[in-house]
């Protein structure tokens, strides 16, 4: 009895959801030592970037893997989160930081979403045209594309002046450890923006998965759909880059971890458990490092690290089948 | 019926299919045979919007299928090719389920729920369920897409080698479950083979293609012979007549 309720997705994913409950609750909670709104204002701030965050990259690595038919592929592997640095010092360059600088912070994020859908359709279309045909070729060039943006968004930050590239600056230098709460707000109007395209075409994801030809037979507009999901890709790895920068792995790591856990392919279950994975990772991992180990070490290491570990372990998995 | 008005796929400088126009009538069996190379497969995947056609138009029952809308088309003409993914943590039963998407859109309705079942039974595959289709066996995994698009419950059923990779016993199990769709439901099945014993045996109408063209169409009798073949295959085929069935025997040349 108890097996056959632990072996339903749902019993997994509100198990997750209470993990994430207790991360949340350890992250505001444990060591309070100042007074109360400071530590709500300051503490609560990150919570929420971190929160958004694992939204964020939760879902687009879900929705990523499902159209590409990988578990492999990720939006940040394939060099798109340093696509979005590279947008905002082009941004920058282009139009020059005294006139960006009277607009608002938001502003320019919605400007610089904005150009990244655009380049990431793009990029998608020239990459999934179906010319690479090759898993282990896509990741090279996705490696390599990463290479090229980060290269040139530095050299574009040399180019800018200093007074200009301190606009830019926060952006590329955020972390898991040093999160960005300006843009809180705009994240959260962005992320929403994505939740609603996503519910439009939430009833044909599960049909994605199963391949091009069977959801084309199936009545699905294959073509449409897609990029619709990229665009809805695009806008949250736009939300994850602002708030706490390039990641690499950490999206591979909450995926799978979200398909093990469920057990399903169903997106119903597997999108709010790579989100709840996520926020235990992110959340849970700063308290467990912070206050049970009493360790330095930062937390984005570690995560990378795992990640960096289970990309390796799914590669030689592939290469042995 | 399914008309083909002039279509092409030029891939390149390479003709793959050359302006085919072709009708396959209503109800019945229909084969499509040819060498490797003939353009079968283009075909077929033009015919079900799965290829974009480089000239030409193709419709079913009076609709353009480049230009109906999917849903439509789908409920009316059904596609499985060969290759599908199989590494789904899928349950049988789930994919099966899916066969119903273009009618209830996700949501299975009681009516859905009593096609799935029908369809699992008709293939045979009540003890697999539960099973995830990456743990089947070639023959009954295929068995459970060929169940996803009998769900589908559409008027013409088009199959890309559906014996592909399946042993003798579940070759006949599929031909004769195929010919029963079409005798007992009606249906109007259209399958690309390559074993052109199976389409001697089981079609009324067989299309035989060569260098993207349709080169003899016409019954079993009028195809399945000596000097046809000869010209399809470019290779000397013997017809016997066994037990009322044309069977070629090409195996060893003397």
């Amino acid at each position: 009895m108890v097996m056959s309720v632990w072996r339903k997705p749902a019993s997994r994913v509100a198990l997750l959801g209470l993990l994430a409950l207790l991360s949340v609750i350890g992250f505001m909670t444990l060591n309070v030592q100042a007074d109360w709104a400071f530590i709500l204002e300051y503490r609560g701030g990150r919570m929420m970037a971190l929160l958004f965050t694992a939204c964020a990259i939760g879902i687009s690595t879900v929705l990523f893997q499902t159209i590409t038919h990988s578990r492999l592929l990720t939006p940040a592997l394939m060099g798109f989160d340093v696509l979005y640095v590279l947008v905002t010092t082009l941004v920058l360059l282009i139009w020059g930081g005294s006139e960006l600088a009277a607009w608002s912070p938001s502003l320019r994020f919605a400007l610089q979403v904005a150009v990244m859908v655009g380049l990431a359709l793009l990029l998608f279309r020239l990459l999934f045209s179906g010319s690479v045909r090759s898993l282990h070729l896509m990741i090279l060039l996705g490696m390599l594309a990463g290479m090229l943006f980060r290269e040139l968004s530095e050299l574009a930050a040399r180019v800018l002046d200093p007074s200009e590239f301190g606009i830019s600056s926060g952006v590329p230098q955020a972390s898991f450890n040093r999160v960005n709460t300006k843009l809180l707000w705009a994240a959260a109007a962005a992320l929403a923006v994505a939740g609603l395209l996503l519910l439009r075409w939430r009833r044909y994801l599960d049909v994605l998965s199963l391949g091009r030809d069977i959801a084309i037979n199936l009545g699905v507009a294959h073509g449409r759909v897609v990029l619709g999901v990229m665009v809805v890709v695009a806008i949250m790895v736009s939300v994850a880059t602002v708030l706490v920068g390039p990641t690499l792995f950490f999206g591979l790591l909450i995926a799978n971890l979200a398909y093990w856990i469920t057990g399903s392919q169903r997106h119903c279950w597997t999108l709010p458990a790579s989100v709840l994975t996520g926020i235990v990772c992110l959340l849970g991992g700063q308290v467990v490092l912070e206050h049970v180990l009493s360790s330095t070490l930062p937390l984005a290491l570690v995560i990378e690290l795992a990640g960096g570990l289970l990309f390796i372990a799914l590669l030689l998995r592939g290469v042995r089948q | 019926m399914i008309e083909t008005r002039g279509v092409s796929k030029r891939y390149g400088d390479v003709l793959v299919v050359n302006d085919v126009s072709l009708r396959i009538p209503r109800g019945g069996f229909t084969s499509i045979i040819g060498p490797n190379g003939a353009g079968k497969s283009t075909l077929l995947s033009m015919i079900s919007r799965l290829t974009p056609m480089s000239a030409g138009s193709v419709m079913v029952d009076g609709m353009d299928v480049t230009r109906t809308p999917g849903n439509v088309l789908a409920r009316r003409l059904s596609i499985l090719r060969q290759d599908n993914q199989t590494s789904l943590r899928l349950t049988v039963q789930d994919l099966v389920a899916f066969g119903r998407f273009p009618h209830s859109g996700g949501r299975l309705t009681a009516d859905d729920r009593r096609h799935v079942d029908e369809a699992m039974e008709y293939l045979r595959l009540n003890e697999y369920r539960d099973r995830p289709i990456d743990e089947l066996s070639g023959g009954q995994r295929q068995r459970a897409y060929v169940a996803m698009v009998m769900c589908q419950d559409t008027e013409y059923v088009l199959l890309d080698e559906p014996l592909n990779n399946i042993d003798m016993r579940f070759a006949v199990d599929m031909m004769q479950l195929l010919r029963r769709a079409a005798d007992e439901k009606g249906k109007t099945v259209v399958v690309v083979l390559h074993d052109i014993n199976f389409a001697s045996c089981y079609s009324d109408h067989i299309v035989a293609m060569r260098n993207g063209k349709p080169a003899f169409q016409g019954a079993p009798q009028e195809i399945i012979r000596d000097d046809v073949l000869h010209d399809l295959y470019e290779m000397d085929i013997k017809v016997h007549e066994v037990n009322g069935q044309r069977i070629c025997v090409y195996f060893r040349t003397t």
